[in-house]
């Protein structure tokens, strides 16, 4: 008992390969890691000659499940470059695209990678035997996600309608109208996910997170804002690698980022939700308190809830955008490459993600740097191993596994991004 | 938890990849319970906590080989496989990470990483059948759910996959679309591109940019002159030729004759 490693060699029902390594020493924690052993793509040195037209299609192969948070952080930064802003119905319409994203990816991890946990199966598919209707209404929720991706986009994983400066096809306004009544049932159906998650088991388990996400003035984050922390940052995206170190661990293809004055940080759902309560839409807000979350949370076992509180957020948001929704005059607005430098940060489903280019007078790219949210979440997932685990330790051998796997899927890092698979193994000293 | 039925046994398997074509598995909503009616899902971990064992019916490959474990690991995937097959541009021709096939790999990491001795990798991303043989390679960057759909289905079935690997010309004209190349002078990859995406480019007022890689008989050479009859330069030929399926042979050799 008194020394012993544990070990989760490849994490299940995330995205991308990972493992857990826990090393006890008499009875405690004495280290907890996250490896990360997704093969690397080197996409910051292949967008090197590429032609800045070209990163959003480009980056949004680094992930097939949040590929629009890549296509706007890329539009976004090159037209800082180029000194474009994009207004009105084609902002609308980007902030849509962003809300098919968020249901799909949230009503993914919470009916199929992250629920399995609470009411103890190994997979949604198997959860689906006795828990139907919760999980028919999970995948319903995340169709419904991808229509809103399906139609604005052309198709649900890597859209071709998104460019520098707009779109290349805008939908009709008809075609939205048939979409709101889809979304219409969503917004029910997010709010019986709401219900439904509230009433799982959490364990006791707070965390003083350091907690990093973009705040708009008056709208819950998606594609703008200023980075902003629960202990007083408050910069524009400008200067986030003024403030934030990336380094080189030799257990993780993924580089470790930390706020350089204050160490460790959490991006995501929890930070969103906890430091831009005020901007959820009134619905989701009363859903909220209703499911018996504070205006702060800081128990990861509940971001299931807060997930779905922000699902609920993005059906509403979705209904008012259509609601006003005017054909604009063109999809996209003229541009004129030229030489600059152009940085954007957007709130991907999982978090923060930043991208800053450097681009020559015809816009080739010269430069590229991608900072995805899971990058900087590997530290405060390791923290809340060491943190937790430790209560976990006298579970059985398959308990503990199990607790270590929910305690990094608790924020469904996505490890294409940064890794995919666990395995425990319980070694003698 | 494990089913021991006579269905046929599923597994779905990662290599460097996006996670997108997988995903298309589970973007099947309405057909993904009814498909865990017909087959065992026995193991699918980005979906379901299970252990590899035994012998599989069918395997399903997403990603391409670019480290030595990985190289190792396809083949005992095979050896494990009665029928294996591949999914979307990485698996059957590198996809976008093997534009480091064309580039110098110690720059490249040195360009990402601060310590490039960490890193495991090889020097190419190659397809899976440069590895193992593989029963059917399945198009896409991602691939497309329906065909997906179709591939599975025609394995219980016990019969060829029926997937056209004409170009993305004839789903413009089945949709009545007209040709962006010609109607709006609009660099198109469309008809060397194989069709099975539904000319979702050409549909959005934009060309082809060929993520179902080369169709059955590409005349590149054709295209190239009708390109540079639009004013194509040499770096944007290239750029288009090489991108997702940079590797697979055709686009590769007709990228080569505009490369530096």
């Amino acid at each position: 008992m008194a020394n012993r490693t544990i070990r989760v060699e490849q994490l299940t029902r995330v995205e991308g390969e990972g493992a857990v390594k826990l090393e006890i020493r008499d009875g405690r924690i004495h280290s907890a890691q996250l490896r990360i052993f997704e093969p690397p793509r080197f996409f910051e040195a292949l967008l090197r000659g590429r032609a800045y037209t070209e990163a959003p299609d480009i980056t949004a192969r680094i992930c097939g499940i949040c590929p629009v948070a890549y296509q706007m952080s890329a539009v976004h930064a090159m037209e800082n470059a180029l000194g474009i802003e994009v207004s009105g119905p084609v902002r609308d319409l980007r902030r849509l695209l962003y809300c098919g994203e968020w249901i799909e990816s949230h009503a993914l991890h919470i009916t199929m990678l992250h629920a399995p946990d609470f009411l103890g199966f190994d997979s949604g598919i198997d959860m689906a035997r006795s828990h139907a209707d919760a999980v028919r209404r999970g995948l319903a929720l995340k169709q419904a996600g991808n229509e809103i991706i399906a139609l604005l986009g052309g198709r649900e994983i890597h859209p071709v309608t998104v460019r520098v400066g707009g779109f290349y096809r805008v939908p009709r306004k008809r075609q939205l109208a048939v979409l709101a009544e889809r979304l219409k049932w969503a917004r029910e159906a997010a709010l019986e996910t709401v219900r439904w998650t509230a009433g799982f088991e959490f364990p006791a388990c707070d965390r003083d997170y350091r907690f990093v996400a973009l705040r708009h003035p008056a709208e819950y984050p998606f594609n703008e804002g200023r980075i902003v922390s629960s202990d007083g940052l408050d910069i524009p995206s400008a200067e986030f690698e003024a403030h934030i170190d990336e380094t080189q661990v030799k257990r993780s293809t993924a580089l470790h980022a930390q706020l350089r004055a204050a160490g460790p940080y959490l991006t995501g759902p929890l930070a969103r939700y906890s430091l831009n309560f005020a901007r959820l839409s009134p619905v989701a807000q009363a859903a909220a308190l209703s499911a018996g979350l504070g205006r702060r949370c800081t128990n990861p076992f509940r971001s299931i809830v807060v997930r779905a509180v922000e699902v609920l957020h993005a059906c509403d948001e979705a209904l008012r955008i259509i609601a006003r929704y005017e054909e604009p005059d063109e999809p996209a607005c003229a541009i004129e490459p030229r030489a600059a430098m152009g940085i954007a940060a957007t709130e991907a489903p999982r978090g923060l993600l930043y991208h800053r280019y450097r681009l020559e007078a015809d816009g080739t790219i010269l430069e590229a740097r991608i900072v995805p949210p899971t990058a900087q979440n590997q530290a405060a997932i390791e923290e809340d191993l060491r943190r937790f685990s430790e209560e976990f330790l006298t579970l059985s051998p398959e308990r503990l596994r199990r607790r270590c796997e929910q305690l990094v899927r608790n924020h469904d890092p996505c490890i294409s991004c940064a890794t995919h698979f666990l395995r425990l193994e319980l070694t003698g000293p | 938890m494990h089913d021991r039925s006579d269905k046929p046994r599923l597994a779905v398997w990662k290599f460097a990849s996006c996670d997108g074509c997988q995903l298309s598995l589970l973007d099947c909503e309405p057909e993904l319970l009814a498909l865990g009616e017909a087959i065992e899902i026995a193991y699918f971990p980005e979906a379901a906590t299970r252990p590899i064992r035994g012998h599989y019916d069918l395997s399903l490959v997403e990603g391409s080989i670019s480290t030595p474990r990985d190289a190792e690991r396809i083949r005992a995937v095979r050896r494990r496989s009665a029928h294996l097959v591949t999914l979307g541009a990485c698996a059957t021709a590198g996809g976008i990470q093997a534009l480091r096939n064309f580039a110098d790999l110690r720059e490249f990491m040195a360009a990402v990483y601060a310590h490039p001795a960490y890193i495991h990798t090889l020097a190419t991303s190659s397809a899976i059948a440069d590895h193992v043989p593989v029963d059917f390679e399945l198009r896409g960057c991602p691939v497309n759910k329906r065909q997906l759909l179709e591939v599975i289905s025609a394995f219980l079935a016990a019969r060829r996959p029926a997937i056209p690997a004409h170009s993305v010309c004839l789903e413009c004209k089945s949709r009545g679309l007209p040709c962006v190349l010609v109607a709006h002078a609009r660099a198109c990859l469309g008809p060397v591109t194989q069709a099975g995406c539904g000319a979702i480019c050409p549909a959005c007022h934009r060309g082809c940019y060929g993520c179902f890689g080369p169709q059955e008989t590409p005349n590149t050479a054709s295209l190239t002159r009708a390109l540079a009859a639009l004013g194509l330069e040499r770096r944007e030929l290239l750029r288009l030729y090489r991108s997702f399926n940079a590797n697979a042979e055709a686009f590769r050799a007709e990228s080569e004759r505009h490369g530096e």
